[in-house]
């Protein structure tokens, strides 16, 4: 997993509540294979119309918000299918943080796993950096996880909290297979515990 | 929590937490672990670190979202890509000793379907799947919950997963629904209160003596749905219901076994002075059958609605939510739900295609002729189900009626095996999201109950059940 790094990057504003994952990556691109990059396909049908030419009216094919790296989104941003294919879309196309008041459960854990850092901003935080990423586009915002602080484009400092061990593992872009597999000797243990107690398992 | 009482939630976490850290996150130990033809690149994950399932003891595979319904032959498969996908799971559960339920076994199904069925999932037990949907087991009294593919291959390796404990959420329902109001009602109608998002971060325990009176199908429809509320995870307490549906099951305990398995079942309902971390509360007599007219399964109504009028919105940005749903499903604000016509019925997939829902439908469908101008097709859940259902007639009733008589997969709910719904097409639908696009490019979604679907079947539009079935 790719360390997370500071970041001073252009954000985009999405300010929709309850993007599915189906929108983020349409269920007939999940069979490609990881290696054949899946950036090409995030926000396929909202990106594209039926001929495949960009739709001007969508925010990501506007030109200020170009090499965006940042998404600013609204509540339950992710909800729906577990497909981990929407964290592969927003990473090959170039994203690596998204600010929301909140997410879908199974895609927040999803963007753990990939490096991608999702960042939960109180509702009126969240939506005042929306509209002035909205006001000024191509404004850029800073992403700091190691002072766990955004600074908005208006130099504004906004905290937020994460979970000190995915920080960690984030930062120092740490698998977390490799951290379990160290606790070998606890899952044995546990087995045998449970073993005994629950034969029937 | 309070020391006095202990929830479901807390029973289940504490017998599985393997390790706790003081930031909050646990090494949860998972009891069973469902893989199907979308785990391909959790299994490509272990081959490139040269690792082993750890318990393929504890892990069952079937292909369920790649499989075509029209035969049980794999060269029906058009497109290599998907046809990769479901010898995938065939070819990885062999590689590593994991129990497979391929094409060619009765077995085959809808993981969240044949997981109960063979009496895989169980009350106390953590359930994983690499599948949204896996909130179905809870209705077990099992803490089950859907992963991503870096999960999957986590469990794979290693049997276990890092996760924060969820919030306790308790829902409440109380009265007896009016007939033809059934389990899905019951569920659209708790996620058109509390909202898409009003269970993040959330375990719900449904509870109440509307639940109780439920069968275990209809249990596993409410559990389900928990995921287009937010919540990862819904679960029902065991209770003789429970205990009376896994007695015998292939998977279930056996002999003494079995007596020390429902002696622990018996101890998790929550303690009554157990806390939950929020409250709802409904009431089910006022309950009617519902029809979703947006794009998200919050958007239902009863079918004795009407198509919510956006400049009737004060938020704004609800209404710009609402204006821009209608536009895609083609809807004027105003219109009467009842008498919307459909040009196609699904009746499937892991919310609704069980052997009670099939009962359900072809009791409306029985005697009946599907509309002229509406496609229908019925897809069980498993193959097992398609077996009783045939044992009892039901077959015969739909295709007597017009309805197609499929084999058992996901199909047109995802749509990825090729069952699509045209662009433009409206589909009454008893599967699980009316998400833009989910059946198809351009498809416009109607979630509604099987017996709600029959109805628009044979009627051809969205209809209230309840007059075809007083008839």
């Amino acid at each position: 997993m790719e360390p997370f790094a500071r970041l001073d990057a252009v954000a985009v504003p999405m300010a929709t509540a309850n993007v599915d994952t189906d929108q983020i990556i349409p269920a007939r691109f999940l069979r490609k294979p990881r290696k054949a990059g899946y950036g090409q396909y995030l926000f396929h049908d909202l990106r594209f119309d039926d001929a495949g030419n960009e739709r001007p009216d969508f925010v990501l094919n506007q030109a200020s918000y170009r090499g965006a790296r940042v998404l600013i989104a609204d509540r339950n941003f992710g909800c729906g299918s577990s497909r981990e294919h929407a964290v592969y879309a927003l990473w090959d196309y170039g994203f690596r943080a998204a600010i929301a008041p909140s997410y879908g459960d199974i895609f927040y854990g999803n963007c753990l796993k990939n490096g991608f850092l999702p960042i939960v901003l109180p509702v009126d935080d969240a939506a005042a950096l929306c509209d002035q990423v909205r006001q000024r586009p191509g404004a850029r915002v800073v992403v700091d996880l190691e002072l766990q602080q955004v600074i908005a484009p208006d130099d504004r400092l906004l905290g937020f909290a994460i979970d000190g061990f995915r920080k960690h593992c984030l930062l120092a872009g740490i698998d977390e297979l490799d951290f379990t597999l160290r606790h070998r000797a606890d899952i044995e243990s546990f087995e045998r515990d449970q073993g005994n107690a629950t034969p029937w398992l | 929590m309070s020391a006095a009482g202990r929830t479901l939630l807390d029973k289940i976490w504490d017998r599985h937490a393997i390790v706790q850290r003081d930031d909050g996150q646990t090494l949860l130990y998972v009891d069973r672990h469902f893989i199907h033809d979308g785990s391909r690149r959790a299994f490509e994950v272990l081959g490139e670190r040269g690792l082993r399932v750890r318990r393929p003891d504890r892990t069952f595979g079937t292909p369920d979202h790649y499989v075509p319904t029209s035969s049980r032959d794999m060269a029906a498969i058009d497109d290599p890509d998907a046809r990769l996908m479901v010898e995938s799971v065939t070819k990885n559960a062999a590689a590593h000793g994991v129990t497979v339920f391929g094409l060619d076994d009765p077995r085959q199904g809808i993981a969240h379907v044949i997981g109960p069925e063979q009496g895989l999932s169980q009350p106390g037990m953590t359930v994983v799947c690499g599948d949204s949907h896996t909130s179905t087991h809870g209705a077990l009294g099992a803490l089950a919950f859907g992963i991503g593919a870096t999960e999957v291959s986590h469990v794979l390796a290693t049997q276990t997963l890092w996760q924060r404990k969820p919030k306790a959420k308790r829902i409440t329902i109380e009265g007896t629904p009016a007939p033809g109001v059934t389990a899905k009602d019951v569920i659209l109608t708790v996620i058109a209160k509390i909202g898409a998002d009003g269970a993040v971060g959330h375990a719900i325990e449904y509870a109440g003596g509307t639940i109780r009176a439920l069968s275990i199908e209809g249990r596993l429809t409410v559990c389900n749905m928990s995921i287009e509320a937010g919540a990862r995870a819904g679960m029902v307490a065991p209770d003789d219901t429970t205990i009376a549906y896994l007695e015998g099951r292939p998977y279930a305990p056996k002999g003494a076994r079995w007596e020390q398995a429902v002696a622990l079942w018996r101890s998790l309902p929550s303690d009554a002075e157990a806390r939950f971390d929020s409250e709802v509360s409904l009431d089910a007599t006022s309950m009617a059958p519902m029809v979703t007219w947006g794009t998200s399964p919050q958007d239902g109504a009863a079918i004795t609605g009407r198509v919510p009028d956006p400049s009737g919105i004060g938020d704004l940005a609800r209404r710009a939510a609402v204006s821009k749903a209608l536009d895609y499903m083609g809807l004027t604000p105003g219109t009467a739900l009842s008498g919307i016509p459909v040009d196609r019925v699904f009746i499937g997939s892991c919310t609704n295609s069980r052997i009670e829902d099939l009962r359900m439908a072809a009791r409306v469908a029985d005697g009946r002729k599907v509309a002229a101008t509406v496609r229908a097709m019925v897809v069980p859940g498993s193959g097992l189900v398609k077996r009783q259902a045939e044992a009892e007639g039901l077959d015969r009733i739909f295709e007597a009626a017009g309805f197609e008589w499929r084999e058992a997969g996901c199909s047109m709910c995802v749509g990825m095996n090729g069952d699509l719904v045209a662009p433009g097409e409206r589909c009454a639908s008893t599967s699980n999201r009316n998400f833009v696009g989910r059946q198809g490019k351009g498809a416009r979604t109607h979630l509604v109950s099987p017996a709600m679907a029959a109805a628009a079947a044979v009627t051809g539009a969205f209809t209230d059940v309840r007059a075809l079935l007083n008839g």
